[in-house]
């Protein structure tokens, strides 16, 4: 491959273009007559000049530098890196949907409606919720979202002294924050030994001042919270109301529904559970379903049929507003609803059991070298406390760097904090049971060379476009711009 | 079979025995039973890839888009032309099925393209940082406004009337979350009123916002707007605007905005029914530290060699927790990269000449559709892409004729301004030719 690494500014050279107008069909004016010279900017823009073959080799050549799930096996724990299928890709960029304006009246958007409608049932039913709002742009703003519809609940009973959120100490740093973005304060309880809820500190927690639980479930260690329906008692009889972290909904398709485990509330990674892209960081999409007590509070729209039409509903008596532009990102619930076509009822079962399976498998295959807690049953992750037999300084950062020359992208590294060098491992259903056992065979190699020869994990990757950046360095002397 | 699943029955009957386990079932006993979903999904069975294409497109195809209709239809999402490189460029999957570039060794490239995102959003805005994107106008608005009442520790926001109802809304929506308070300040003429201005901004006042070109298309005066922001020594001066416009316009940053937002679905970025789009924020180096998101910065590797890396990350949520200033920790990823793609491949001239482009058609629309006198400008003020007319004729009764000759029509200001009864905004993009406009003005004359 090249060796390449220009920045696309040093490209430029005076004259090149890669874009042309065609000749105006009008006559056309100074602009000073049209617009106020005072608001005319008279400097020249500050923009490269390159030509089409140049942008194009630059970013092919910046792709290369890049690995995604169509590169390889892609662990990353609570990220659920699936594989994106391609028909969804073909089906987002069809022009009846890539191209309509979303103020187009309801009449000449119907089919984008119906979609979206059918979206919201597909989830409702997978959820055990009662409506869904499609309009959260990514899941910490889901989490935002239903904080937000706890709270105007709490509000519209005058309940107003509940201004507490309890979180786990196991969840995703989003919740906290989330909960902060929301005006609540947050409470964190500890987990037991194994891993779960603590009963005993939930209630130690709960009281008249608690608006409500956030709990992902399975949690971040991959645990299927067993206690559930105690739990949602507690929480529901103290008058809070629970949130469901739908993170890793991946192990729970047909199997359990959060709404059948007593959540009032719940958000979806649509980017996750349901096969849409990353896109190296977004856009997701966070869709939140909600129980009948909480539909009057969704934002508005939400998308509703009358007949044969379809129609976008403003008048929700108690809206708590509306949280982004538009509807949501309807590009992704279109890649979204186009995967839970293909799996249907049969495949999304399928796809929790075989996400489980291989989560479970992999596991096993390397418990006797990593960290593992015996005999336990995981759902779609695990987590492993570094390697075994504590050895010299080698560290979970230098287990993940050195699966990097072995062409692999480590799982999720010191999350969650609550496990020592966590290795955070989602294999996903998207896997063999053939590259399932290399990945294996590999961190088993690494566990050897971590004995054998030490430097060789301290100073890995050895083979990958750059070596271990200097992130103390970036953080001290910011640069984050070009400055050429 | 499932074309995403890879076990067969044999690799699944040897995985249970390597666990020791005699069924797929045992992995999910931990699961009470009272609890267990014990029926089957009420959903339609899988379907193969050839009828998810067909059950898709035929419900596409209900839809009638740009492509069918000539599009006069703006308020915040517009009808420029994407170059073809754009859509080559995003669709590299080794982009687009990556994830958050947390192992920068193998995510330089879209670590690279954040960072040029970074600078382009910079240089157009005039400012001194921008953050990796957030998910669109109206959130950047709302994280603008947080971000200036922990800076100035002060709980108003004063917004003008004439920023996008919708980013108005969703400032309202969030603004409640914490408490804040959001005054809106009315217009006059179809801009800021700059005496109701005045008297709105005091020493409470963390922040003033406004847009420039305004929702009815009209270029604010920016100048006189912050001087008046700043008439109060810690009030910060929000501006949000459209890229677009900066081709010819004046920079936020030259006119002393401390927070530039935006809505970014202009630069490359598909219509798509309202998103994904792309909010973008920047500022000054004064501020870096108390932005929302992800940034990328630059640094070297162990063996000098240039590279970049997430930076500054004890700002974020997945740090700070609950001691966070905001919880976004996704960006807007393949977004930003259609943008920086856009923005380079139009370059130094062509930015410019899609703006002034854009004006001039505009332009030419406003002038031959008041000529008649049936339609009357609502405002007499300097405008960019978008202008706003009215009439006796309803303005659905006007979309609706439009609609009938494959016209989409302007945005019905009533719902938001019920003041401006019957007044209808048009915008006018680059893409559109002399002929179409004379056809919407025929079309709009001959409405009875």
């Amino acid at each position: 491959m090249r060796k390449y690494d220009k920045l696309i500014f040093e490209l430029s050279k005076p004259g090149r273009r890669a874009f042309k107008l065609p000749e105006s069909s009008i006559e056309e004016k100074n602009l000073e007559e049209l617009i106020p010279a005072e608001f005319l900017s008279d400097e020249e823009l500050d923009l490269p000049e390159l030509s089409e073959v140049d942008i194009i080799r630059h970013y092919i050549n910046l792709s290369n530098k890049n690995y995604g799930v169509d590169t390889g096996f892609y662990p990353l724990g609570s990220c659920t890196m699936k594989y994106n299928p391609k028909i969804n890709e073909d089906m987002a960029g069809l022009d009846g949907f890539q191209n309509i304006h979303p103020f187009q009246s309801e009449d000449t958007v119907q089919g984008a409606l119906q979609l979206m409608y059918e979206l919201d049932k597909a989830l409702c039913e997978i959820s055990g919720m009662d409506k869904m709002t499609l309009q959260p742009a990514a899941g910490a703003h889901g989490e935002l979202t239903g904080l937000a519809l706890i709270k105007a609940y709490h509000e519209h009973r005058g309940d107003t002294k509940r201004t507490k959120i309890i979180v786990p100490d196991s969840a995703h740093g989003t919740n906290p924050a989330s909960a902060m973005m929301a005006g609540f304060q947050t409470i964190e309880i500890k987990s037991t030994e194994e891993g779960l809820v603590d009963i005993e500190s939930l209630k130690a927690a709960l009281d008249d001042e608690v608006a409500g639980l956030m709990l992902t479930n399975p949690n971040t260690l991959g645990l299927f919270e067993r206690h559930i329906v105690e739990i949602a008692k507690l929480v529901h009889d103290a008058g809070g109301l629970l949130y469901y972290d739908g993170a890793n909904a991946n192990a729970i398709l047909g199997k359990v529904r959060p709404g059948d485990m007593g959540f009032d509330v719940v958000h979806f990674n649509l980017h996750k559970t349901f096969s849409t892209p990353h896109g190296g960081g977004g856009p997701g999409s966070g869709p939140v379903g909600v129980k009948k007590i909480l539909m009057d509070y969704l934002p508005t729209p939400t998308v509703e049929k009358d007949g044969d039409r379809y129609y976008l509903n403003y008048n929700i008596p108690h809206s708590v507003g509306r949280m982004k532009d538009f509807y949501g990102h309807f590009s992704i619930l279109v890649r979204a609803y186009s995967y839970i076509l293909a799996m249907g009822k049969d495949g999304l079962k399928t796809v929790s059991e075989m996400a489980v399976l291989n989560a479970n498998y992999l596991a096993h295959k390397l418990k006797d070298y990593y960290n593992l807690p015996e005999g336990t049953i995981y759902k779609h992750e695990f987590v492993m406390a570094g390697l075994k037999g504590a050895l010299s300084d080698v560290t979970t950062l230098d287990v993940a760097k050195r699966l990097l020359d072995y062409g692999y992208h480590p799982p999720t590294i010191y999350f969650p904090l609550i496990v020592n060098e966590a290795l955070m491992t989602e294999p996903t259903e998207s896997e063999s049971i053939e590259t399932l056992d290399e990945f294996a065979e590999v961190m088993i190699k690494i566990a050897e060379e971590a004995k054998e020869n030490p430097e060789l994990l301290k100073e890995a990757p050895h083979n990958t476009p750059i070596g271990r950046p200097d992130e103390a360095r970036a953080a001290r002397n910011p640069v984050l711009r070009y400055e050429g | 079979m499932y074309p995403y699943i890879q076990n067969t029955k044999e690799d699944i009957k040897r995985m249970l025995e390597t666990i020791g386990i005699d069924s797929v079932d045992h992995l999910f006993s931990d699961i009470p039973e009272d609890i267990r979903f014990d029926r089957e999904l009420d959903l339609k069975p899988s379907m193969s890839e050839m009828e998810v294409r067909k059950y898709l497109t035929d419900m596409s195809k209900k839809n009638l888009t740009i492509n069918d209709l000539t599009c006069f239809l703006g308020a915040g999402a517009y009808d420029h032309y994407i170059p073809s490189v754009v859509k080559h460029i995003t669709s590299r999957s080794e982009f687009y099925t990556s994830y958050t570039p947390y192992q920068p060794e193998v995510s330089q490239g879209t670590l690279q393209y954040i960072f040029e995102y970074q600078t382009l959003i910079c240089k157009l805005t005039g400012m001194e940082v921008a953050n990796a994107s957030l998910y669109d106008g109206g959130t950047a608005i709302a994280e603008a406004a947080i971000m200036a009442t922990n800076i100035t520790r002060k709980d108003q926001l004063v917004i003008s009337k004439t920023v996008n109802p919708q980013y108005r809304e969703v400032l309202k929506t969030y603004a409640h979350l914490q408490n804040l308070e959001v005054i809106e300040v009315d217009e006059a003429e179809g801009v800021t009123n700059l005496d109701e201005l005045k008297k709105n901004v005091t020493d409470k006042t963390a922040a003033v916002i406004v847009q420039s070109p305004n929702f009815f298309g009209i270029v604010e005066d920016l100048k006189a707007i912050e001087e008046i922001a700043h008439s109060q020594k810690k009030t910060l001066f929000v501006t949000c605007v459209d890229p677009i416009s900066l081709g010819i316009l004046k920079s936020p940053g030259s006119l002393g905005a401390d927070i530039v937002v935006g809505e970014g679905q202009s630069l490359g970025i598909s219509l798509q029914f309202g998103g994904p789009y792309l909010g973008f924020i920047a500022v000054n180096k004064a501020h870096m530290r108390r932005l929302p998101g992800r940034l990328v910065g630059e640094t070297v590797d162990a063996n000098g060699k240039r590279a970049f890396v997430l930076t500054l990350q004890a700002r974020e949520q997945h740090i700070r927790r609950e001691k966070a200033t905001s919880n976004i920790c996704s960006n807007q990823g393949i977004n930003t990269l259609a943008a920086a793609v856009y923005l380079v491949t139009l370059g130094k001239q062509g930015l410019r000449e899609v703006a002034a482009r854009s004006t001039q058609m505009a332009h030419y629309a406003y002038s031959e559709m008041i000529k008649s006198g049936k339609f009357k400008p609502l405002f007499n003020k300097p405008f960019f892409k978008e202008f706003a007319v009215t009439s006796d004729i309803d303005a659905d009764t006007v979309n609706k004729k439009l609609l009938d000759e494959k016209i989409l029509g302007g945005y019905a200001l009533e719902k938001d301004y019920p003041q401006y009864k019957n007044g209808i905004l048009y915008a006018v993009t680059e893409k559109r030719t002399k002929e179409e406009i004379d056809k919407l003005i025929s079309v709009l004359e001959g409405i009875e």
